[in-house]
C-alpha cells in the first residue's frame, strides 16, 4: 500500500444522500475475479446520464469525491472502494460513512474523511462556481483546504497511522502469532468445527 | 458495572489488547462464498500464506448460481468463471465447499445456523453484510470486506476497534398478523439507515422473547439496514431448544458446558447502553417501504408521503428522488400500488417458517392474472423440508414458481432479475435502485404480506383478504 501524507486534486461535487454501494458497483460487476479494472462499472447507472457530476468535462480528472451523508451503505462489497480507487480517487469527503464501507476503504488507502454536513455544503459551493480549485487534504494535520475555506477532517486514528506508513494489516497481525496460538490453545472444546 | 450481551461476546474473544491499537479479535467461524473471496484467495497465494483454520472456514456457493436446470452448466460464462474459481481455490486451500448440488448446499446464512454451526456467543464474520443474521443466536455476526476475509484466512483474528451499544426494546406483544419482518422494517424507519452506524444493536423486550429463532434471525439480519454491523438477541430457551441435536451442536458434557457458559452471556440488569430506542409493539401494523432505501418505509395502511412531509433538505430531496425513481404519486395509497412480481426467498425470508407463513395466505387460492410469483427458498435442506409438506404443490397449484435454492432475485447477480420498470413485492432486504435488476423497482415486505399482494396483485395484507375470493 502507497503512504498517504497530503493529497491535492480537483474534486466533484455528489448531492446526494445514501450512495448505498448497489449504486456505487452494481452486483453484475461482482461476478469478476480480479482486483483491479472496476473503474468502468463505477456509479454505472448514474454515468448513463449525461449529465452525471463525472461525466461533465469541468470535472474530468478529479481525485476527490465530496458526497451527501451516509455514504457506502449497503453491501459489504470491496469492489466500490476498489472501483472509486481505480477511477482515480484518492479520498472520499462525506459527514457520515458507513462502517463497513470506511473499514474497507482504509484497508485499501482510499482515505474516508468525515466532516460535518455545513462543510459538506460549503466545499459544494467552492467546487461548483470553480471546479478547477485545488482541494487539499492533509492527513497528518487531519485538515482539508480549498479556495481559503478550511475544515478539520475525522479520520480513525489508528487507520490514519496505517495510512500515512502504508502498512499491511495482515503483516501486522502475523507478528502476533505467538498470542493468537496461546489463545487457540485456551478454546472450550464446545466450540464447533465444519469438519 | 454490568456488561452487556455484546460487550460480553467481544471481551471472550479479545487475543491482544494495546492503548491506541484496535483489538485483535478471535473469529469463531468463517463463512465464504463465490463473490467476495476470489480477490482474498489471490492475496494469500501472492504472499505465500495458507489458511490458518481451515476446520473454522466453510464455503458455498449462493449468489450467482441459478434456480432452474441447476444439472446444466452455468449459462453466463462470467458467473460460471467465479464458481469455478471458489472451487479451485478450496481445494487448493483445504477448505469444504457446498457446491451447488449438493444437500447442504445454500444461502450462506441459511446453511450455517440449520447445521449448527452458529450456536450462542460466537464470532462470525462473511464477506457478506447479511452475517448480522447469525447475531440471533446472541453471536457477534459481522459482515466484512474481502481484505478483511483474506486477513481472517490467514489470521482467523480480525483488527477491530469495540463498538458503542445501542438496546432496541420492543415492549408488549405484536398484533396478530405482524411479524419480525414488519417490526424490522418499522425499525429501520424509526431509526434511519445511518441510525445504527458505529453500534452493535441488542434487540429485547417482551415482544423479541416471543419470537421463535426464525423470526429473530430476519430481525437481525436487517440491522446492516439501520447502518449496525451486527444486532444480537441474547440466548435463551428458545436458542438452545433449536441449537440442540444439529449437527454440529455440542454433545453430551460439551452441551451442557456450553449451556452454562451460553446462560452467563444475556446483558447484567446494572449494564448501561450507549443508546437506547423503545418500541411499542402494540401499535405496529404490516410495514412495507415505498421508497428507495429501506429507510423510507411506511405502515401499508398508509399513504405514500409527500417530501413536503420532511423538514430536513437531505431527506425532502431523497424523497423526491424516490418518488421519481418509483415512479409513485404522493398521497396515493399505499395499498393501490399494483405489483408485478412477488419474490419470496433471500437470507431475509427463505426459511422453511417464511415459506409456511406464504403457503397458508395461498392455499387454495390463484395468483392474480399477469401476476409473476417465484418463491425460492434458502438452502437445499429448507427446499426438502418444504416439498415434504408440500407446500411446493400449494405454491405451484396457485400458480407460483418453485424453485431451487440460492439468493436468487435478492440482488442482480443471476439470471433472476426484474426488468427495467417492473415492479416487485420481495421479501428481500434492500430497495436501493436497481437492486433487483436495472430500473427495476423494489417493495420490501414480509412472506405474509407477499403472498396476499401475489393474490390480489396490490400491496396488500392477508387480513385483505377476509371476504374476498
Amino acid at each position: 500500500m502507497d503512504k498517504f501524507t497530503v493529497h491535492t486534486g480537483t474534486a466533484a461535487p455528489l448531492r446526494e444522500s445514501n450512495v448505498d454501494t448497489d449504486q456505487i458497483i452494481p452486483a453484475e460487476y461482482l461476478k469478476r475475479i480480479t482486483r483491479h479494472g472496476f473503474e468502468d462499472g463505477l456509479f454505472n447507472s448514474w454515468r448513463k446520464d449525461a449529465n452525471f457530476v463525472l461525466n461533465r468535462p469541468a470535472y474530468q480528472g478529479v481525485s476527490i469525491l465530496v458526497a451527501g451523508p451516509d455514504f457506502g451503505t449497503g453491501s459489504s462489497r470491496e469492489h466500490a472502494v476498489w472501483a472509486l480507487m481505480d477511477y482515480g480517487f484518492k479520498v472520499v469527503i462525506s459527514s457520515r460513512f458507513a462502517d463497513i464501507f470506511r473499514g474497507n476503504s482504509g484497508k485499501q488507502g482510499l482515505l474516508t474523511a468525515a466532516v460535518e454536513q455545513s462543510a459538506v455544503e460549503q466545499l459544494w459551493k467552492i467546487i461548483e462556481e470553480d471546479p478547477t480549485t485545488p482541494v487539499t487534504v492533509d492527513l497528518e494535520g487531519q485538515v482539508i483546504t480549498a479556495a481559503g475555506f478550511t475544515t478539520k477532517f475525522e479520520v480513525d486514528s489508528y487507520v490514519r497511522w496505517r495510512l500515512m506508513e502504508g502498512l499491511d494489516d495482515i503483516g501486522l497481525t502475523l507478528k502476533h502469532v505467538d498470542e493468537i496460538s496461546a489463545f487457540e490453545a485456551k478454546r472450550p472444546s464446545f466450540k464447533p468445527t465444519t469438519v | 458495572m454490568g456488561r452487556t450481551l455484546a460487550q460480553k461476546v467481544w471481551d471472550d474473544h479479545v487475543v491482544r489488547r494495546a492503548e491506541g491499537e484496535p483489538d485483535l479479535l478471535y473469529i469463531d467461524l468463517h463463512l465464504t462464498h463465490e463473490v467476495t473471496s476470489p480477490q482474498a484467495f489471490d492475496g494469500l497465494r501472492a504472499a505465500g500464506r495458507s489458511v490458518r483454520r481451515k476446520d473454522l472456514t466453510i464455503a458455498t456457493e449462493d449468489h450467482n448460481v441459478p434456480t432452474t436446470d441447476i444439472d446444466k452448466p452455468i449459462v453466463d460464462p462470467i458467473s460460471r468463471a467465479q464458481i469455478e474459481a471458489l472451487r479451485i481455490n478450496t481445494k487448493e486451500f483445504g477448505i469444504e465447499n457446498y457446491e451447488l448440488g449438493n444437500k447442504e448446499q445454500g444461502i450462506v446464512h441459511i446453511i450455517a445456523p440449520q447445521s449448527g454451526l452458529t450456536q450462542p456467543g460466537m464470532t462470525i464474520v462473511c464477506g457478506d453484510s447479511h452475517t448480522s443474521t447469525h447475531g440471533a443466536f446472541g453471536s457477534i455476526g459481522m459482515g466484512i470486506g474481502t481484505s478483511e476475509v483474506e486477513h481472517v484466512l490467514a489470521t482467523q483474528t480480525l483488527p477491530l476497534k469495540p463498538f458503542k451499544t445501542m438496546a432496541i426494546t420492543v415492549n408488549g406483544k405484536l398484533p396478530v398478523g405482524v411479524t419480525a419482518k414488519d417490526l424490522i422494517l418499522a425499525i429501520i424507519t424509526e431509526i434511519g439507515t445511518g441510525g445504527g452506524q458505529g453500534y452493535i444493536l441488542e434487540y429485547r423486550g417482551e415482544a423479541i422473547r416471543a419470537l421463535s429463532m426464525e423470526g429473530r434471525m430476519t430481525m437481525c439480519n436487517m440491522s446492516i439496514e439501520a447502518g449496525a454491523r451486527a444486532g444480537m438477541i441474547a440466548p435463551d430457551e428458545t436458542t438452545f431448544e433449536y441449537v440442540k441435536g444439529r449437527e454440529h451442536a455440542p454433545k453430551g458434557a460439551d452441551w451442557d458446558a456450553a449451556v452454562a457458559y451460553w446462560k452467563t452471556l444475556p446483558t447484567d440488569a446494572d449494564a448501561v447502553f450507549d443508546r437506547e430506542v423503545i418500541i411499542d409493539a402494540t401499535k405496529l401494523s404490516p410495514f412495507v417501504t415505498w421508497g428507495t432505501n429501506p429507510g423510507q418505509g411506511a405502515p401499508l395502511s398508509a399513504n405514500v408521503p409527500s417530501p413536503d412531509d420532511f423538514t430536513d433538505e437531505v431527506d425532502k430531496k431523497a424523497t423526491e428522488k424516490a418518488l421519481e425513481y418509483m415512479d409513485l404519486k404522493a398521497g396515493m395509497k399505499i395499498r393501490d400500488i399494483k405489483i408485478d412480481t412477488v419474490f419470496i426467498g433471500s437470507c431475509t425470508n427463505g426459511r422453511i417458517e417464511d415459506l409456511r407463513a406464504a403457503a397458508e395466505i395461498l392455499k387454495g387460492k390463484k395468483i392474480a392474472d399477469g401476476m409473476r410469483m417465484m418463491v425460492v427458498p434458502g438452502s437445499v435442506r429448507v427446499r426438502l423440508e418444504a416439498m415434504a409438506e408440500g407446500l411446493d404443490k400449494v405454491f405451484a397449484d396457485a400458480g407460483a414458481e418453485w424453485r431451487e435454492a440460492g439468493c436468487s432475485m435478492c440482488l442482480g447477480m443471476n439470471p433472476d432479475k426484474l426488468s427495467p420498470g417492473e415492479r416487485s413485492a420481495s421479501t428481500s432486504n434492500r430497495n436501493f435502485e436497481g437492486r433487483q435488476g436495472p430500473g427495476g423497482r423494489t417493495h420490501l415486505v414480509s412472506p405474509a404480506v407477499a403472498a396476499a399482494t401475489a393474490i390480489r396483485g396490490t400491496l396488500s395484507s392477508p387480513a385483505d383478504l377476509v371476504g374476498s375470493n
